[in-house]
Formats: structure tokens, C-alpha cells, sequence
């Protein structure tokens, strides 16, 4: 098909409900043949954004193209996309067979044409011969697997994947993901994913699209989104971060001079002035050292995770949650530690 | 696709206005008048050739609708230009439709001022017909195609053509029919004017008169009927929680047997208590006849009136009540009665202090259901009442009796109206909101604890006294078709069934129905069958739209819905008598007038049913199926539907049993051809010939028996169990 892998233009498109906004006008660019994730905490807005890409909800203001077709007031069937419900959503009183093809015959499909590429896509997920069984006969990940082919086989232009993996244990979860990434990769689709977990976020996007109270609080590649987050907020979603206040001495060039307490990080500045300033530390970034450089602290909490320790430190500028990744590396809580910063995992951020 | 395109329903519209003919035919349409173009009959031709060759101008602007329609209705050009074009040939072709109808009837201008305008019009016109129809519905589908078309119901035909269809159908079989009751509170009457004459109405003394607080006079109706619904309301309520707490809150051995009561009022004809009462307390009842014949007591005629109306209405509906409440005692989580018991409070203060207060916005729920029920009540007043009158009767007599004044039956049917709308506001308002029964589907964990001993008592000394009354009232009720004369010929007899259900054989060897009850029970019938799946689709149409899908007005949709449910069917059957005896719609008389009051009352059933079963169902089902490219038809026709067909098979049932049973509005919109059994046998009880009513009503209760045994196998088959259990269609996401 000429439109698959098309790309997804949103403009300025919102939804109110009555007062409510469930998400604010906006602009976003989904690249053809790109992963992009919708990550937020529930209530944001991302499930409602994915539901209007998918023509479930009519956007209350704005255009949506798909492969640069205005589709704003197409119904779902006529959009050329598909989507992976977070229920799975299979018809419980349809086989699997039935249930995959079911959306071929809707699109003019002969039973017998409908059936073969029915099976391929089973096999593409790995389901070879289960196409006689009813969901119900099934488990959570296979069930997962049907409702991927069910979408794919469609060849759609864009696939929609609705917390697809929140019903599933850690362990499945991890090798679902990989499988839906590879899927994506080797087929060239362009995917739109909402989730809240920033792990599975990092893991498989090409691009993610940070949202908070119904906007776009920032988009990035996962390396920009961890490394330079714009704001606290998606410093502190994306991953463990600590949020300290700091003071912007001197500019230079693109590098400012930051002070915390007695100790002076040359970070970025990223079009901050001087004076206070916000700053985000990861974890992994903070060394610890018995003597040696740096200011002294105290650990308040000691956790031994197996593989790492996860301390809470004292400091004069706050409480630091550091991770020190030497196993044989272990210190009591109440004992005194020197602490350094890697300005790798240092960043100025607005507030 | 033609079928079901915009194109198709242009099609349909454009038969409806140049083929077939306009109005309806006196004899029905048969193939041979099925052309009504070139007629020589000016009521037999279609619109196009009235106004071609009759000069009817009035259907031009029809015409031209429908001409202007059809560009829109052609699959070429942009959406939103088709769109604009079908949502003014559409409404331009309904109004150009309505209008005509109610301008010219069947003496000419139906309004003074058009005649003032145009001059005098030599012509008329009966009611719509075939033609007419089609063209409605074609010219209807052909507006909510383009509002779809400019992205209104997210851009879909099927939804705005569902949502255009129940609107269509609740203005014309409900909204107006209750205001033309309403207005005809404005008729004159005799030589007073218009202000006199609704004064006189409005301010009867037999209406809110209140003589029987001082002396032996009759109350007004309104008293009468406020005073009897208010006891029968509450004396059901308290039945029926004692009932629902012996049933789920004791150890009692027969509480199963107990819940079969809640079947009863559903298979029971509405004046069987009635029939029962009188066959043991009436004048040659069996107690009369004890107490005269040991003791020379004459115990009289007093279970005709307040009393006898009264006892009737609490037996039939305890039941009621008692449906109601065992939802409301069952839905208050053992989690809080066991924390007040680990808090060291007795039995008697958990059930005083936590359970009963949790219990009260349900207790308050069923007083007010049968408080309405209680209201709209006809067949045991009718039966019992005798000098007591009711709303219910009173409008019955005003319109049946020989005074025939409509605008009296106005003036009573929109005092009811106003009592029921009311008392359904405040339970959907007030109570609705207040609810503390929770159906989070989170499972409780607990034991529901025991009553206090003093309840326990006092609820078994209540109702088992009454479950036995009950019981005997039921035989007494059906014994009555197997004795030649109650009271005084106690020799067994099955006369009755004969007189009712005789068959013989012709001369020639056919089968002759020659019983009397045959012609009715054949109508009846037949016509609940026609309404009982008209019923169950419009019902769970109404139903998956009002649950499904968001659109703008789908509130108001679904007030007006609501309301429509409120009307007593008193108020529905005169409302119908005088809103379809007139053209446009000239339906009176007919099989369709009880076809569409079947319908149009016993909808609440198919909601109901279809809302219930709807969240039992996976939301994403239905949009897993849209996005697959499916139709919002085929999604319906495919997924949903399969998931509901326990739902579907239940709608149908009981919209035919309710047809069956129903007497309160039909008892008005019969005729000699479409007789129906209810109304048959209230007529035969008014005659006093019980013995024939009561072996038709043992009939129908074993007919209708039959039917709801039907359901439970066909929807017990149906394996669910384990797919129910894993799949995620159940309501516990």
C-alpha cells in the first residue's frame, strides 16, 4: 500500500468538555515510519489526544491530516488507522481467525483473502495455527499478540497503541515491548503509543511527547527528554531526579558558572539569566567518596538494591537521592561521605 | 452500496412524493392503488400528480425539496458542500410535509387566518397516507445524512440517523400527543367562553372537593386520588421490605419461594387482585357467604370503594416494591454493618444506625415507584371502585361516558400529569443523586449480619401473613373459572373455558373459533407480537445511543426519553384518541394507534434492559470494531448484538408480555375490529360475568408464564460462564 507509514499532522487541535480542557489546542508533527510515545500521568490528556488520532472523539478545535489528507471529520473507519486497546478489546464470542480478519472483511476483503492474510499476520506475531481458538482460551500475552495482528493486518497508516501493555506482569511487559519495537522497525510503521511508564517511554520511542495538564509539556528524542528536560517537571518524570535550587554566578558564552553551596558546576545555561536558578541532579550522577574534592555530607538512608545502593544524603543545599553502582561500595547511614557532581547528569531547568 | 446510501433514502423520498399516493387509502393500499401517479382520484394520487393535475400548490415546495436534494444525495462533490445542500432540501422537505398536514385538514384551512389569506379553499384532505410516510422518513434520513456530513455525531450517518429517528419518534408519539391533551384544557364548553369554561373544569368541586372530611360526600377525585396512592405507597413499601430483608437477610427456608413473587405483577393482568377480592369479600364472596351462613353477620358491600381499591393496589404491588428493595438491601456492603459490629454496637443499633439510613434513599425510591404506579393505576379502581372515584376513572368516564367531554379529560389527565411528572422528578433528581448503593463491581468480602431478633418478628409477622394472603387471593382468583355462578352455584364447571375458547368444526370440515374470547386473544396477540420487537429494537436502539455515544443534545435526548416514560397511561390513551383522529395523522381506530401505545409505553423495558446489559459490556469492543473499519452498523450488527442477545431475547419477552397485559391506555384506542383481551375482560367483570373473565385471565397468566419460561431457557442455554470469566466483557475493569 502507497499510504502506509504516512505521517500525522495535528493542528492546533483541542478538546473541551463543557469547562473542562482535556487538552489544550496544540501543534504536533508525528514523523512517517517514527515511534512516537504519549507519556503523562493519568488524567493529562494522552489518551484523549490518541483517541481523537484515532476519529474516537471529535477534536473540539483544530485539523488533523494523516499522510497530509485533512481527516478532522472522518469517522474512525474511514482513517485508515487502527489501534491496540488496553482491554485488547477481542470479541469474546469471535475466534481468533475471525477476530483478525474481521477488520479486512469490513474493508471489502473476500472470506477466503480475508483468511490468508489473516494467518500471515498471526504468524508475524508469532501465533501460527491458534486461529481456531477463542480469546478466552488464551493468555494475557497471547491475547496481546492477537490484538497487534488484528491492527497490522490492515496495513494501516498509522498504528495506535493504547497502553498496550499495562495488563501484562513486569516480566511479559519487557519482552512485548522489545517484540512491538522490533515489529515497528522492521515494518517501517509509523506508531503513536500512550503510556505512563517512562521506562517503557525511553525504551521504544524514536520521540516522546511529554504531557502535562492537557499540553505538551516538552517533545524529544528519549536521549534530550533525560538529559536537557526543560522544565522540574519532566526532569522528574523521566526518571529519578533531584530538584535543588542553585545561583547562576557568571555567563560565559553558552556556559554559565553554577554555585551550589561551596561547590561551582559549569553547566549549559539554556537561555537562563543570572541569579537563582532551578537545577536537576540525577541520581547517577552524584559521586560519593570517603575522602577526596567536593563538600561533606551525611547519609540519612542506606537501601541495598542487589546490583546498586540507593542512598539519601544530607547536604547543605538539600537531600540528594544518589545511586552508587559499585556493589562492594557500602556505608552505614549517619556516616560521612564527600559528594561530587558529574555535570553530565547535571541541568538547568525552569521551574 | 445503494442500500442504506443517501441516494437510497433520496430514492425512498422521491417514491414516497411522485408514486406512490399521498394520503391514507381508505381500504388500505393494494397493489393495484400502489401507483398513485396518473390517479384519477385526487386522494389516491401521489403528491407530485395533486399538484400537477389537481392543483394542489401546496405540495410544491415539497417538490422542490426533493429536487434540491438530489445533488446532495449523490456520492460526488465536498462533504461539507453535499452537507450543506442536504440539511436544507431535508429540512425544507419536513417542514414543507408538517406544514401541509396541519394547514389544510379535512374541511378545508384548518387555521382562520390561512383562510383569510389564501381565501376560502374548495378542497381537503384526510391523513397522511403511504406516501406521505416514506417521504418522512426519506426527507428525515436525508438531514441527519447531512448534518453527519458537516462533522456533527463525529461525522456518522448511522448515529445522527438513530439519534434523528428517536427524536422524530418522541415528538410524534409522545410530545405531541400530551399537548394536544393540553390544549384542549382551552376548549369551550356549551355557552361559556373559553376562561369560563377551563375555570369551571379546573375548579370542579368533584376534582378538589373536600366535603368527606365533614360529612358522608365524596372527596374530589384528586384527594381521592392523592390519599389512595400516598397508603397504597407506603403500606407496599413496608410489605416490600419486609419481604427483601427475610429474603436476603434471614435463614428463612422458603425465601426462594419468596422471590417468585417478584414475577407475579409481570404476568399478572392488572385486575386479577381485583377479580380475587370480590370473589372472597364481594356480596356472594366466600367470606360474605361464611359470616351469613355461621353467624347471620351481613358484612355488605365494603370492599367496593377506598378499601377494596386500596387492598387490591397493595397487592399488586408489594411485588413491585419488593423488586426494588431487594436491589437496594443487597447493595449496601456487608463491609459496614461488620465495622459497626466490631465497633461493640448490639445488632439492633447496627440496623438502626447504619443499615437502615443506608437503606432510606431506596425505601424512598420504591414509595415513589409505586406511588406512580399507584396513580396511573386503572384496572382495579375500574374494577373495585364503584362511587370512589380516581383520576384514572374519572378520565375513562369523561371521555367513554355520556357526557364525552374531552376538555374535562383534559383538565383530569393534565393534573395527573403534573402529579406524575413530579413525583418522577423527585426520584430522579433528588434521589437518584443520593443513592448510597455502590456498584463499583469491587467484590464486597463479608457476611451480610442477621436481623435483630425484634425486626426479624416483626418482619416475619407482616409478610408471611400476607405472602399467604396473597396466595389464597390468587386461587380464589383462578378457582372463579372453574365454578358455574361464585357465591351460588358452586357446581365445578368448565363452561366458562367453553363459552370462552370453544372450538367447533364447520359443515365442511374447517376449524371455527367460535368462542368468544378467541377474536380478541388473536388480536391481542398478533398486535403484541408486531410491537414486541418494534419495542425491543427502538428500545436498545435508544439504549446503545444515550450509552455510546457523546454528542451535542445527547442530555436533553435523553430527559426527553425519560419523561416520556413518566406519562400515565390514562393520560397517553386519551392523548391519542385526540391527537390521531384528525388528519395528519389520522390513526384512530386502527391497529397501528395500539401498535404505536404498545410501543411507545412498554419502551422504558428496552432501555432498561439495553442500558444494563450495554455496561456489562467493554466500551473498546465497539471501538475496537470502528477502528477496524467496520461501520458503525456493522459493529452493532456484529459485536454488539452477538454480546447481547440474553439482553435482546428479555426486551422482547417482556415487551410482549407487557403489551398483553396492558389496559389502562389501550382500553381507549379499541375498536370492534382490534379488540383486546384485557379490554374484553374488563368489560365482561363490568357486566358482571365473572366466570368468562376469570378463565380468560387464568389463560392469559398461563400464556404469559409460558412466555417468561421461554426466556429463561433460551437465555440459560447460552454458555457464558467461562468466556465471561477470562474475556474482558465483564464490568469489573
Amino acid at each position: 500500500m502507497t499510504n502506509k507509514a504516512a505521517e500525522v499532522r495535528l493542528e492546533g487541535i483541542g478538546k473541551r468538555y463543557g469547562k473542562i480542557e482535556a487538552v489544550k489546542p496544540l501543534d504536533l508533527v508525528i514523523e512517517g515510519g517514527t515511534l512516537v510515545t504519549l507519556l503523562g500521568p493519568s488524567g493529562c490528556g494522552k489518551t484523549t489526544l490518541l483517541r481523537m488520532i484515532a476519529g474516537l472523539e471529535q477534536p473540539s478545535a483544530g485539523r488533523l491530516f494523516i499522510g497530509g489528507r485533512d481527516v478532522t471529520l472522518l469517522s474512525a473507519g474511514e482513517r485508515n488507522v487502527s489501534m491496540v486497546f488496553q482491554s485488547y478489546a477481542l470479541f469474546p464470542h469471535m475466534t481468533v481467525l475471525e477476530n483478525v480478519s474481521y477488520g479486512l472483511i469490513s474493508s471489502g476483503f473476500g472470506k477466503k483473502d480475508a483468511a490468508a492474510r489473516a494467518e500471515a499476520a498471526l504468524e508475524t506475531v508469532g501465533l501460527r495455527g491458534y486461529g481456531a481458538r477463542l480469546p478466552s482460551e488464551m493468555s494475557g500475552g497471547q491475547q496481546q499478540r492477537v490484538a497487534v495482528a488484528r491492527a497490522l493486518v490492515l496495513e494501516p497508516a498509522v498504528l495506535l497503541f493504547d497502553e498496550p501493555l499495562s495488563n501484562l506482569d513486569t516480566r511479559l511487559r519487557r519482552s512485548m515491548r522489545e517484540e512491538i519495537r522490533a515489529l515497528q522497525q522492521r515494518l517501517g510503521l509509523t506508531v503513536v503509543y500512550v503510556t505512563h511508564d517512562q521506562a517503557e517511554a525511553l525504551a521504544v520511542s524514536d520521540k516522546i511527547v511529554v504531557m502535562r495538564n492537557a499540553e505538551i509539556a516538552q517533545s524529544g528524542t528519549p536521549e534530550a527528554l533525560y538529559a536537557r528536560p526543560e522544565n522540574v517537571f519532566v526532569a522528574t518524570f523521566m526518571g529519578e531526579a533531584n530538584h535543588v535550587r542553585g545561583s547562576i554566578e557568571t555567563i560565559t558564552g553558552d556556559a554559565a558558572q553554577v554555585a551550589l553551596d561551596a561547590l561551582t558546576l559549569t553547566l549549559p545555561h539554556r537561555g537562563l539569566g543570572n541569579g537563582p536558578c532551578d537545577v536537576v541532579i540525577r541520581p547517577e550522577a552524584i559521586r560519593l567518596s570517603d575522602s577526596g574534592p567536593g563538600i561533606t555530607g551525611q547519609i540519612a538512608r542506606a537501601t541495598y538494591m542487589g546490583a546498586h545502593t540507593e542512598y539519601l544524603i544530607t547536604t547543605p543545599f538539600g537531600e540528594l537521592f544518589a545511586i552508587h553502582p559499585d556493589r562492594l561500595y557500602r556505608r552505614r547511614a549517619g556516616s560521612a561521605v564527600m559528594v561530587t557532581l558529574d555535570p553530565e547528569g547535571v541541568v538547568l531547568v525552569r521551574p | 452500496m445503494f442500500f442504506g446510501s443517501s441516494f437510497f433514502f433520496w430514492v425512498i423520498a422521491a417514491l414516497g412524493t411522485l408514486i406512490l399516493p399521498w394520503h391514507m387509502q381508505q381500504d388500505g393500499v393494494s397493489l393495484a392503488t400502489l401507483i398513485g401517479l396518473g390517479a384519477e382520484d385526487v386522494e389516491a394520487a401521489s403528491a407530485l400528480w395533486q399538484a400537477l393535475h389537481f392543483g394542489r400548490f401546496w405540495f410544491w415546495p415539497l417538490i422542490a425539496a426533493l429536487a434540491l436534494a438530489l445533488p446532495g444525495a449523490l456520492p460526488f462533490g465536498s462533504a461539507s458542500t453535499r452537507g450543506r445542500v442536504l440539511i436544507i432540501a431535508g429540512s425544507l422537505g419536513l417542514l414543507s410535509i408538517i406544514a401541509q398536514g396541519f394547514a389544510i385538514g379535512i374541511q378545508g384551512w384548518n387555521y382562520p387566518f390561512l383562510e383569510a389569506t389564501f381565501g376560502e379553499l374548495q378542497d381537503r384532505q384526510f391523513g397522511v397516507g403511504l406516501g406521505g410516510a416514506l417521504s418522512f422518513i426519506g426527507f428525515l434520513i436525508l438531514l441527519t445524512d447531512g448534518l453527519a456530513l458537516r462533522g456533527y455525531f463525529k461525522g456518522d450517518r448511522f448515529i445522527s440517523g438513530a439519534v434523528g429517528v428517536l427524536i422524530a419518534c418522541i415528538l410524534i408519539f409522545t410530545a405531541w400527543p400530551v399537548t394536544t391533551i393540553l390544549t384542549q384544557i382551552f376548549t369551550p364548553q356549551g355557552d361559556l367562553g373559553v376562561a369560563d369554561a377551563m375555570a369551571a373544569r379546573l375548579f370542579d368541586r368533584k376534582i378538589w372537593g373536600l366535603a368527606c372530611v365533614s360529612s358522608t360526600a365524596n372527596c374530589g377525585v384528586f384527594w381521592n386520588t392523592l390519599v389512595l396512592a400516598t397508603s397504597t405507597a407506603t403500606a407496599a413499601t413496608l410489605l416490600g421490605l419486609c419481604f427483601a430483608l427475610i429474603v436476603t437477610r434471614t435463614i428463612f427456608p422458603a425465601r426462594r419461594a419468596l422471590r417468585l413473587l417478584t414475577v407475579l405483577p409481570i404476568i399478572t393482568p392488572p385486575f386479577v387482585i381485583g377479580l380475587g377480592l370480590i370473589l372472597i369479600f364481594g356480596r356472594s364472596g366466600v367470606v360474605n357467604q361464611l359470616a351469613d351462613s355461621l353467624f347471620g353477620l351481613q358484612l355488605g358491600r365494603w370492599i367496593y370503594g377506598f378499601n377494596g381499591v386500596w387492598l387490591a393496589q397493595v397487592f399488586s404491588f408489594t411485588p413491585t416494591a419488593f423488586l426494588v428493595l431487594i436491589g437496594v438491601v443487597e447493595g449496601i456492603s456487608p463491609a459496614m454493618e461488620e465495622a459497626s459490629s466490631t465497633l461493640r454496637a448490639s445488632r439492633m443499633r447496627t440496623f438502626r444506625a447504619v443499615s437502615l439510613p443506608l437503606m432510606l434513599p431506596g425505601i424512598a425510591n420504591a414509595w415513589l415507584v409505586v406511588f406512580i404506579e399507584s396513580l396511573a393505576d386503572f384496572g382495579n379502581p375500574i374494577v373495585l371502585g364503584g362511587s370512589f372515584g380516581v383520576l384514572s376513572t374519572e378520565i375513562f368516564f369523561a371521555v367513554v361516558g355520556a357526557q364525552q367531554d374531552f376538555g374535562r379529560a383534559a383538565v383530569l389527565a393534565g393534573i395527573m400529569l403534573v402529579i406524575a411528572l413530579c413525583a418522577f422528578i423527585i426520584q430522579r433528581v433528588v434521589i437518584g443523586g443520593r443513592s448510597y448503593v455502590s456498584l463499583t463491581g469491587k467484590g464486597d468480602v463479608g457476611l451480610p449480619t442477621p436481623l435483630p431478633a425484634p425486626v426479624r418478628r416483626f418482619a416475619y409477622a407482616i409478610a408471611l401473613p400476607w405472602a399467604l394472603l396473597t396466595i389464597i387471593v390468587y386461587t380464589m382468583a383462578l378457582a372463579g373459572g372453574f365454578v358455574r355462578v361464585w357465591g351460588r352455584d358452586w357446581t365445578p364447571t368448565l363452561s366458562h373455558f367453553q363459552r370462552a375458547f370453544a372450538l367447533e368444526w364447520s359443515a365442511n370440515g374447517a376449524l371455527i373459533f367460535s368462542g368468544g374470547a378467541w377474536h380478541s386473544l388473536f388480536t391481542t396477540i398478533t398486535l403484541a407480537a408486531i410491537a414486541a420487537p418494534i419495542t425491543a429494537a427502538l428500545g436498545l436502539l435508544a439504549a446503545w445511543v444515550l450509552s455510546r455515544q457523546r454528542f451535542v443534545g445527547r442530555t436533553a435526548l435523553e430527559f426527553a426519553l425519560m419523561l416520556t416514560f413518566a406519562v400515565p397511561g390514562t393520560v397517553i390513551g386519551v392523548a391519542y384518541i385526540l391527537t390521531y383522529n384528525l388528519p395528519p395523522l389520522e390513526i384512530t381506530g386502527t391497529a397501528m394507534i395500539l401498535v404505536a401505545c404498545f410501543v411507545f409505553r412498554n419502551l422504558p423495558v428496552g432501555v432498561r434492559s439495553g442500558v444494563a446489559a450495554m455496561s456489562q459490556l467493554d466500551k473498546s469492543l465497539d471501538e475496537a470494531a470502528v477502528t477496524l473499519r467496520a461501520s458503525t452498523f456493522r459493529s452493532l450488527r456484529t459485536v454488539v448484538l452477538p454480546l447481547l442477545k440474553p439482553a435482546i431475547v428479555t426486551a422482547l419477552v417482556y415487551a410482549f408480555v407487557r403489551a398483553m397485559t396492558t389496559v389502562s391506555a389501550v382500553i381507549f384506542l379499541v375498536s370492534a375490529q382490534y379488540e383486546m383481551a384485557t379490554v374484553f375482560i374488563i368489560n365482561r367483570v363490568i357486566n358482571g360475568d365473572y366466570g368468562l373473565a376469570i378463565a380468560y385471565c387464568s389463560a392469559l397468566i398461563v400464556l404469559m408464564m409460558a412466555a417468561i419460561g421461554l426466556i429463561n431457557l433460551l437465555v440459560g442455554s447460552r454458555r457464558l460462564g467461562r468466556r465471561q470469566a477470562v474475556a474482558p466483557i465483564g464490568g469489573r475493569a
